[in-house]
C-alpha cells in the first residue's frame, strides 16, 4: 500500500478550501492532506483543520515555492511514497488525481504533470496566455528533449525520489517551470497526463495580465540560470 | 606634501580606526571586517607612499595619480557589496529552511498532542 500525501499550498483560500478538501477525501480516502498555510490572513487554516486536514502554518508569507517545498520536506520526513500537488483554489479537480498517480505507481515516471492540452482537454486560454504557454513549451521541450505541453501546470504527482530531491532543491518564485528543468538535470523522468481542469472557485490567479510579460521574462531568466546551476541529486 | 595627500591619509586612517573600533566593541564580526580592513590598509599605504602611487599610475596609464586612489576604493566597494549579496543570499536560504522546519515541527507537535490526548482518554476509561 502506497503512503500518499496531497500537498495543498494555500494563501487566503478560505472561499474554496472548504470545497476542495472534502472532494479530495471522497476521491482518495486513504490519502493524507497537508495544507501549507502560507501566512493567510483569512480563515483558511481554521477551515482546513476543521475538515480534518493536516495544517502547517508558515510563520510569514514565504511564497509558493517555499510553501510547496515545506510540503515536500514534510513528505520526506514522514516517509511518504507519493506526493500530489493540488491547488487550493479549486482549479485542479480531485477526481483527476488518480490519473496522475497511476503512472507513478506503475513506475512509468518519477513525476507526472497534469496537462490541459494533451488529448481531449477543453481548456481554451486567452491569446496572450496561449503565446506564453507555447513559448515555455517550446523552450522546455528543447531543454528536456521531450514533448511538454503544459509546463506551468501545478497539478503534479511525484514519487519518493523526487520528494527527497524537492525537499532539498525547490525553486522559489515561479517554481513550476523551473522544477521541470531541475528534475531533468538530476535525470528524473517526467511524463504528462491528460487532465481536465476547472476555472478557479475563489481567489485569483497569481499571474494577472499586467504581470504576464514580467512573469515570462523572469521565468526565462530563471530557466537560463537553472541550466547553468550545479544540481546534485 | 600636497593637501590632497593629507586628505587621503586622514580619510584612510579614519576608515581604519572606525573598523578596528567596531571590531573591538563587538559590533562588527571579523569575517565581515576583513575586506574593510584590507581596503583601509591598501588606501592608507597608497596615500602615504607617493612614489608607489605614481609608479602604478604611470604603469597603468592613469594621468592623475590620486585618481588611482578612487579606482582602488571603487573596486574595494564593488567587492564588499558583492560579498554582501552572497551573504544575504545565504542568510535568506537559511532563514527559509529554519522557518520551514519550525512550521513542520509545529505540525508534528500538534499531531502528537492530539494522539497523546486520545491515548490518555482511553486509559481513563
Amino acid at each position: 500500500m502506497h503512503k500518499l500525501l496531497v500537498i495543498m499550498p494555500a494563501y487566503n483560500e478560505a472561499e474554496s478550501i472548504g470545497n476542495i478538501i472534502p472532494a479530495v477525501k471522497k476521491n482518495l480516502p486513504s490519502a493524507d492532506i497537508l495544507v501549507v498555510n502560507d501566512g493567510s490572513k483569512d480563515a483558511t487554516a481554521a477551515i482546513a483543520r476543521r475538515l480534518g486536514a493536516l495544517v502547517t502554518d508558515l510563520p510569514y508569507n514565504m511564497g509558493i515555492g517555499a510553501a510547496m517545498q515545506t510540503g515536500y520536506s514534510y513528505a520526506a520526513l514522514n516517509n511518504y511514497d507519493i506526493a500530489v500537488q493540488v491547488d487550493a483554489d479549486g482549479q485542479h479537480p480531485p477526481d483527476q488525481i488518480p490519473f496522475l498517480i497511476q503512472p507513478i505507481m506503475e513506475q512509468k515516471a518519477d513525476m507526472a504533470i497534469g496537462s490541459r492540452f494533451l488529448g481531449n482537454g477543453n481548456y481554451r486560454p486567452s491569446l496572450a496566455r496561449n503565446i506564453g504557454i507555447r513559448i515555455f513549451s517550446m523552450l522546455l521541450s528543447a531543454i528536456t528533449s521531450q514533448r511538454l505541453t503544459d509546463t506551468t501546470s501545478g497539478f503534479r504527482a511525484v514519487n519518493k525520489g523526487v520528494i527527497k530531491f524537492f525537499a532539498k532543491n525547490y525553486p522559489e518564485d515561479y517554481p513550476e517551470v523551473e522544477a521541470i528543468v531541475l528534475l531533468r538535470k538530476a535525470r528524473f523522468n517526467i511524463i504528462e497526463v491528460s487532465v481536465k481542469m476547472e476555472a478557479r472557485i475563489g481567489g485569483k490567479s497569481s499571474i494577472t495580465p499586467l504581470h504576464a510579460v514580467y512573469y515570462m521574462i523572469k521565468v526565462l531568466l530563471a530557466v537560463l540560470i537553472d541550466i547553468l546551476k550545479k544540481v546534485e541529486r | 606634501m600636497h593637501s590632497i595627500q593629507i586628505v587621503a591619509i586622514i580619510i584612510s586612517l579614519g576608515i581604519l580606526i572606525s573598523v578596528v573600533d567596531l571590531i573591538r566593541r563587538g559590533m562588527l564580526k571579523e569575517q565581515y571586517a576583513i575586506l574593510w580592513l584590507a581596503s583601509a590598509v591598501v588606501l592608507l599605504v597608497l596615500s602615504m607612499w607617493r612614489g608607489l602611487l605614481d609608479n602604478i599610475a604611470r604603469a597603468t596609464g592613469i594621468a592623475y595619480p590620486p585618481s588611482l586612489l578612487f579606482l582602488v576604493a571603487f573596486l574595494f566597494l564593488l567587492l564588499i557589496v558583492l560579498h554582501f549579496s552572497v551573504i544575504i543570499s545565504s542568510l535568506s536560504e537559511k532563514n527559509k529552511k529554519l522557518s520551514q522546519e519550525i512550521a513542520i515541527f509545529k505540525t508534528f507537535f500538534e499531531e502528537h498532542k492530539k494522539e497523546g490526548g486520545k491515548n490518555e482518554h482511553r486509559k481513563g476509561f
